[in-house]
């Protein structure tokens, strides 16, 4: 391979380049070059999250990486005939050097450093590019030392609730046992969100060597990614990214020769939302139904199989070897109060130009929905946007204009969540928005407790109530209180957060609610 | 005693070497319900008495396991599955029409087989491709921006390779 002379042609290979062809794209170009004869080496790198330009081609030129897109199925012929392999400023699909695009010369990418750039499973491309600096760091510190080290980054958990990794950590540190884990919740259900997936795709190793350190601050030497069923690719990426760290001893007995032991294993999840809390995931690896368990006792004390165990969101631990190598406070100097360092938001839904976008906390909505989502695909106006999730608030227009930090977010009885951003057109009924929301909670609970269990099935039926002009008075005021009752009477956060978006969708959106709207029937029949 | 009334020769065979060979993994009922589901297509309701032996375990708890998870099917599914992701993201891009459109043509509901016994309709919470919904899974491929025409065309290639199998 680093013999090879001829030309590289990047062509992405994650889940969503995949759903857009790109696997048909490569092999159109590969059978062109070799009918041509053109000595042409594809690699098939992650995708850099510019979804909207998917299938994007990246060539690499004496000046960097040249990028085409969308390069479809269609377009390959006439790709491969205008000779773009060879920076070909003239042809249509043309963008320019890669890291000039707009899109993606203004975000902050630390956690998505190598996202799209390298060959996902080229374990010398990784190390390359600064991969493992954080291992061969943490190697060198002591627990305590690493564990700090996190704490002081200010590095809160992403997965949604944004609790302090460092004191996470620090805990399950101070908790003596034979055998303490190390849990990876790759669970990721949130509509709108697909961060996770594309680290685990695109970049598995730096999520190994984040777990991996895990092991060593807190002194685990068994992890377990815990990944969702629906993911199959990302599944077979960390597969062989797990064989291929264990061969070249970055996992196993004698981690880089230092005798310290860690191993990763993956297992997956069987299509259960509510396998991403905490504790549901945790009955579940244990091979039971995903119950939610009561807290306390922390996982942090009494996790899996009752030993302490961290279990942190792919993002939080994908973070971590950029805290390890760079230090805390360059991660620190990154976002605003208490919301340090970078989140990856990702725009989803009716947006023109969807995508990952890596920027320090404190951007508004506005400039996300904007300047880089470049308002609705569908070009008419926009009128809610859904953040943080299934469980998140809707937000009008009138909230766009609010930083996007966690306490700012909770000052609105919203959530940042796992950054997903799923917008909608003026023609989504809002009344249907919160049903649904009920309705999902309905299928999704674990039956655990009353509040969410029967309180999401009442929630159907009284939006229902409301939307037909039954007693609509006295129904939104049954809604708000079950609403109320449900928040404060939860067990977790599925029950507990699901009236979030109904609240918000009424408060906000009153007039959807009103009997007199035509409703189509498609999205309101139970599963 | 183990009793396996209504599963093929082919079928205990599977199931126990399955439960053989990952019994002493930690957590192993989860991998295994898996690994049986992978080899025979669902998780046959004769089988668990054999997983349930093989960890120590009731019947009932094997099948509360088995119920609890929308993924593990107790019963054959079609030729092909087709998932319909009806969350949040894809519902911004017209998942309801999509998801209306599907029944209609395939002439099922949800969690039904067309009578050929060729396509099973499921739906499902988010593909993770919410950058370009709506999105569809067929086996484990996932398709992206799927509108009406784009799923009838997905439908008929899968029918028409039916077809080229036989």
């Amino acid at each position: 391979m680093n013999s090879f002379t001829g030309p590289t042609v990047y062509i992405p290979r994650d889940t969503t380049a995949l759903s857009l062809g790109s696997d048909k794209v490569a092999r159109s170009i590969q059978q062109i070059a070799d009918e041509k004869s053109l000595p042409l080496h594809i690699v098939r790198n992650g995708s850099r999250g510019l979804y909207w330009l998917e299938p994007m081609i990246e060539v690499q030129t004496e000046r960097g990486r040249i990028a085409y897109g969308p390069v479809t199925e269609d377009e390959v012929e006439n790709f491969m005939a205008a000779e773009c392999w060879l920076e070909n400023k003239n042809h249509p699909l043309y963008l320019g050097p890669t890291e000039d695009i707009p899109y993606l010369k203004n975000q902050q990418r630390l956690t998505f450093s190598r996202v799209g750039i390298i060959d996902p499973l080229a374990i010398d491309e990784y190390c390359a590019l600064d991969g493992f600096a954080g291992l061969h760091k943490a190697l060198q510190d002591s627990p305590q030392e690493i564990v700090s080290t996190v704490t002081e980054s200010g590095l809160r958990g992403r997965g949604g609730a944004a609790f302090p990794t460092g004191i996470k950590w620090q805990t399950v540190l101070n908790t003596p046992a034979d055998q303490k884990y190390i849990v990876c919740n790759a669970d990721e259900g949130d509509s709108g969100t697909y961060a996770d997936r594309m680290i685990m795709e695109s970049d598995p190793f730096c999520l190994i060597e984040g777990m991996t350190i895990a092991g060593l601050a807190v002194g685990a030497t068994q992890g377990y990614i815990y990944l969702r069923e629906e993911y199959p690719l990302a599944e077979q990426v960390l597969r062989d990214a797990i064989t291929i760290a264990t061969a070249n001893n970055y996992l196993g007995n004698n981690i880089l020769g230092s005798s310290k032991a860690f191993a990763i294993e993956v297992r997956l999840g069987a299509g259960a939302y509510i396998c991403g809390e905490e504790t549901a995931l945790l009955e579940s690896l244990e091979g039971k139904r995903g119950m939610v368990r009561a807290k306390p006792p922390l996982p942090a004390i009494h996790g899996l199989w009752q030993q302490p165990t961290v279990v942190n969101n792919v993002i939080s631990l994908a973070s971590v070897p950029i805290i390890l190598s760079r230090g805390a406070n360059y991660y620190k100097d990154f976002g605003m109060g208490n919301s340090r360092g970078t989140l990856p938001f990702q725009l989803a839904g009716n947006i023109k130009r969807a995508g990952l976008v890596e920027l320090a906390f404190g951007p508004t909505l506005n400039s996300l929905l904007h300047d880089f989502g470049g308002g609705t695909r569908t070009g008419k106006p926009m009128k809610a946007v859904q953040v943080g999730g299934p469980l998140g608030a809707y937000l009008p227009a009138q909230q766009w204009d609010i930083e996007l930090d966690y306490e700012a977010f909770i000052d609105i009885d919203a959530v940042l969540g796992h950054g997903g951003i799923v917008a909608f057109d003026d023609s989504v009924d809002m009344s249907e928005q919160a049903r649904f929301s009920m309705e999902f909670c309905a299928v999704e609970s674990c039956g655990k407790c009353t509040p969410c269990r029967i309180g999401s099935i009442r929630g159907v039926e009284v939006i229902d109530k409301i939307c037909n002009g039954e007693r609509v008075e006295a129904n939104t005021e049954l809604l708000e209180e079950l609403c109320e009752t449900m928040i404060h009477g939860s067990l977790c956060a599925m029950g507990g957060m699901t009236p979030f978006p109904v609240m918000s969708a009424l408060k906000h959106f009153p007039e959807d609610f009103s009997s007199s709207v035509s409703r189509s029937s498609t999205g309101l029949e139970r599963v | 005693m183990t009793t396996a009334i209504n599963l093929s020769i082919r079928q205990v065979e599977v199931v126990t070497n399955i439960v053989n060979t990952m019994q002493a993994l930690p957590g192993a009922l989860l991998p295994i319900l898996h690994a049986v589901q992978d080899k025979l297509g669902y998780i046959p309701p004769a089988s668990l008495p054999l997983v349930a032996e093989g960890l120590n375990l009731s019947r009932a708890e094997v099948h509360g396991v088995v119920s609890f998870y929308h993924y593990f099917r107790s019963t054959p599914a079609g030729n092909h599955t087709i998932q319909i992701c009806r969350a949040e993201s894809c519902q911004a891009m017209g998942a309801r029409a999509l998801e209306s459109h599907a029944k209609k043509t395939l002439n099922i509901d949800y969690q039904q087989t067309t009578a050929d016994g060729d396509i099973t309709l499921e739906p499902v919470y988010c593909l993770g491709n919410c950058a370009c919904s709506p999105a569809i899974r067929i086996g484990d491929d996932v398709h992206g921006h799927v509108d009406t025409d784009k799923f009838d065309q997905l439908v008929s290639t899968l029918r028409t390779h039916v077809v080229e199998v036989k």
